[in-house]
């Protein structure tokens, strides 16, 4: 229970710490709006108290700290400066790193943990209370007492409730029959100050108890019952053997400590007066609860009266729903052929249905993909985060702005993206963003600006990175890329060739080991990352204005449009993503070149063939005749290539199997789908065919030979 | 008869807390996630005793207290502040708007059903 409660807390951090993102986003935009400051106080207070109860105690001194300083700033006791702000947005990062630490185990940076600490105690005052974490000893019966005291011993007390007590709901019975499971007590009314029915004041309190118990339990234990009438009565608690006690605590004390403390003589000497016997005691203002008519149903409603009634469910659960979809689509496909080949007269009946069947079953597969539908938000929120480090470590300044937030995209796929945004983000503050001199140099503003935007582009997702920086580099990337060997000396390049060699396998600009880059980890790390979800990544750059990076991604990773093809007798499916235009060939079309290479001849332009068939090892039945239909596929450097295949069959929406548990990695094949017939159709992968290709290879050495002749 | 406990607190992790400890001893619990929502809710769930949180959004604690005892309701239901703080200043605040007593963040169950108990006399 306590396991599954500590689960909802982690749950609900990661909702508080968006919160508190958020927050402090607007903050810093210059928004002080007093409910914002609050809200970002309230997060930082729930997280130490859901904190406090599990016993987290570095996050709940953390966010203590953190909230005092922003307690101090919630009653405009501080400025919000740019110098605290930062400080402020460094500690919610701070704090979000000590929520995933408690929640997966690990160290923090200790330093850096010492470093905020510091700094946010400059804000706060030097005699500013210490909040001892500890559950506080409201239940003195229940704790343990230093002395054992197991003598029974008859306790005298004198309970004279002021008249305030009464308007705070505290009600006197209660007092006494929660004393009474104590030991044995016995109560007496002294209505000795009760004045003359005219003289009566109905607001006064003029009742007197008095009190016999005998108990083995400590005098503290009593005191607690009366804390919370602390300061609204008159109360003395005496006993019989007090003097003793003390003695015997002193003595305790001193064979513990060896030296006799200091005691705090809280013994009050209250008279006692004889009490006059009365019967058990009258509830004097017995609570009077509005009884009203409280329809169970409707209090259940009311639980889930939040702002937005959500349902938190097993991501598995959501996974097996997807794949059960998933076959099902298959299983009407499946069904659908199996109608048709049918030899019957007059199906038109059974097709409706099973019209009716498909739309339906699409409808539910719309649905349960929303399901796993999230808005990027929450990445975007800490990408805002990637920026500050970043900035803070490059001495640069940049400030992210988001763009398209509610953008939704599939939960796996916001995942998978984290890395490759933050890797290209951290690039462009590092490398894009100039230096604060060298921008207002340039006429810029001193902080650089980086924009993250996405937005739904047909059926993908397109995420964009813009920075206003200086672009890239064009010269010195080139000359890098000739110095490593990645291309020859005298390759004549495009611009848009020069800005994606920054994908190459082994391509560094840095100079010097920063502390961000040089951590051997490159651009074509990212583009893996992309491409791997079945996406493509595209760098556009203007020098002294800065660069795009573009993203595009399918919508989810479980379904995806795909053209059927036949290669070799082989049913296949290529991701319509890919495919800019389809054709079907002439032999006037097609080019020789090289040994085995082959161009075809678009509209006076010249693209390289890649042979489908051939490229995967696959012999076609008969070799004679040439491919007759091309697909011109578009490459992530936005070259251009056609796949010959034997001819097209259909156009829709498959179901994607993954393969990498099955076999691994295949070059060439991205995944596989199950078709109409039952049977296993390969999705092909046309970037990593291309690449096989000897006709893309040739015709890429050819075109740079012949632009090299031309300049 | 169980006694009823209306708890308001902004935070999930605390409801479901109190949720745990208070079925567990035998309350009936009902959970309100903003003062403003747990006062709304007052008349409908006629609690034998309300547990409220202090910093919370639409209505505060304090502001909990002073509708529940003001003129329009004028409950006399016992009401416990829960609050991470334990200044005296916020005991005194929180009392001077009428509440009953106090409950100190983190709680132990044990502590959170003895304060009841003082207030309510629930044998629960």
């Amino acid at each position: 229970m306590a396991g599954s409660i500590q689960d909802t807390f982690f749950e609900e951090c990661e909702e508080l710490l968006e919160a508190m993102d958020e927050g402090l986003t607007a903050i810093e935009g210059g928004d002080h709006d007093p409910e914002v400051v609050n809200a970002v106080f309230r997060a930082v207070h729930s997280i130490k108290g859901g904190a406090g109860a599990f016993g987290l105690d570095e996050l709940v001194a953390f966010a203590h700290k953190f909230e005092t300083v922003f307690d101090e700033v919630r009653a405009n006791r501080l400025g919000l400066d740019t110098k605290l702000i930062q400080l402020l947005l460094r500690s919610s990062d701070h704090l979000s790193d000590l929520v995933s630490t408690a929640r997966d185990g690990g160290s923090t940076d200790e330093a850096h943990h010492d470093v905020l600490i510091a700094a946010l105690e400059e804000y706060i005052d030097e005699d500013e209370e210490e909040v001892v974490f500890q559950p506080m000893g409201l239940g003195g019966a229940f704790e343990m007492s230093p002395i054992e005291v197991e003598k029974e011993r008859v306790y005298s007390i004198r309970f004279h409730p002021l008249k305030d007590m009464y308007g705070t709901g505290n009600e006197p019975y209660f007092l006494f029959q929660t004393l009474a499971d104590l030991g044995t007590l016995e109560v007496t009314l002294d209505e000795s100050e009760l004045p003359g029915f005219d003289a009566l004041d109905t607001d006064e309190s003029y009742l007197i108890w008095a009190l016999t118990l005998t108990t083995t339990e400590p005098k503290s234990a009593i005191e607690s019952v009366f804390e919370f009438v602390e300061g609204l009565c008159e109360l003395s608690i005496e006993s019989d053997m007090d003097e003793e006690d003390e003695a015997n605590a002193l003595a305790a004390l001193e064979a513990a400590f060896g030296a006799a403390p200091e005691e705090g003589g809280d013994q009050v000497a209250a008279p006692f007066e004889p009490p006059v016997s009365a019967p058990e005691p009258e509830a004097v203002a017995a609570p009077v609860a509005a009884k009203a008519a409280a329809p169970k149903a409707e209090a259940a409603k009311s639980e889930q009266r939040g702002p937005n009634p959500t349902l938190r469910v097993d991501l598995e659960r959501v996974d097996r729903l997807i794949n059960a979809v998933g076959e099902l689509i298959i299983n009407h496909s499946m069904l659908a052929q199996q109608i048709a080949n049918l030899d019957v007269a007059d199906l038109r009946d059974v097709e409706t249905e099973l019209e009716g069947f498909k739309n339906l079953a699409r409808d539910i597969q719309e649905g349960v993909m929303s399901i796993r539908a999230q808005p990027v938000k929450p990445l975007f929120q800490r990408m805002a985060r990637i920026v500050r480090e970043a900035s803070a470590a490059t001495g640069k300044t940049a400030k992210l702005i988001t763009e398209g937030e509610n953008t939704e995209v599939d939960k796996t796929v916001i995942e998978r993206l984290s890395d490759p945004l933050t890797h290209i983000l951290r690039n462009a503050v590092d490398h894009g963003v100039e230096k604060p001199d060298d921008r207002e140099a340039a006429g810029k503003s001193r902080s650089g600006e980086i924009r993250l935007s996405a937005s739904h582009r047909s059926g993908s997702v397109c995420i964009e990175i813009k920075d206003d920086g200086a672009g890239v580099n064009r010269p010195r990337v080139k000359q890098i890329a000739i110095d490593k060997g990645l291309i020859p000396e005298n390759a004549d390049l495009t611009d848009s060739e020069i800005d994606n060699l920054l994908f190459l396998p082994g391509f560094s600009t840095a100079k010097e080991i920063s502390n961000l880059s040089g951590r051997g980890v490159g651009m074509d790390v990212v583009k893996n990352a992309v491409t791997a979800l079945g996406g493509r990544i595209n760098i556009a750059s203007t020098p002294g204005k800065g660069s795009v990076f573009t993203i595009i991604l399918p919508l989810t990773l479980a379904v995806m449009d795909g053209m059927v093809v036949s290669v070799a007798d082989q049913t296949m499916v290529v991701p319509i993503t890919s495919i800019v235009e389809t054709m079907r060939g002439s032999d006037d079309m097609v080019n020789n070149l090289g040994a085995d290479g082959t161009l075809l001849s678009i509209r006076g332009n010249f693209v390289p063939v890649c042979d489908v068939g051939g490229a995967l090892g696959l012999s076609k039945a008969d070799q004679d005749q040439p491919p007759g239909v091309y697909l011109l596929v578009e490459t992530e450097t936005g070259q251009r290539s056609a796949l010959a295949v034997d001819d097209i069959h259909d156009q829709r929406q498959v179901v994607i199997k993954s393969l990498d548990g099955v076999c691994g990695n295949i070059p060439g094949v991205a995944a596989a789908t199950i078709l109409g017939d039952g049977k296993i159709a390969m999705i092909l992968d046309p970037e990593s065919i291309l690449a096989a290709s000897p006709s893309a290879a040739a015709f890429d050495t050819e075109r740079r030979i012949s632009n090299a002749i031309a300049s | 008869m169980k006694t009823k406990v209306l708890a308001i607190d902004d935070s999930r992790t605390i409801r479901n807390l109190l949720a745990a400890a208070l079925e567990e001893a035998g309350f009936e619990y009902h959970c309100a996630v903003d003062g403003r929502e747990g006062v709304d809710m007052y008349a409908d769930v006629a609690p034998d005793v309300v547990i409220t949180d202090i910093n919370m959004p639409n209505l505060d604690g304090f502001g909990v207290i002073e509708e529940l005892r003001g003129e329009g309701i004028n409950s006399k239901v016992p009401i416990l502040v829960l609050t991470t703080e334990s200044a005296p200043e916020l005991k005194a605040r929180a009392r001077g708007a009428g509440a009953t007593g106090w409950i100190t963040k983190p709680f132990d169950d044990a502590s959170l059903i003895f304060a009841l108990k003082r207030v309510t006399g629930a044998a629960a």
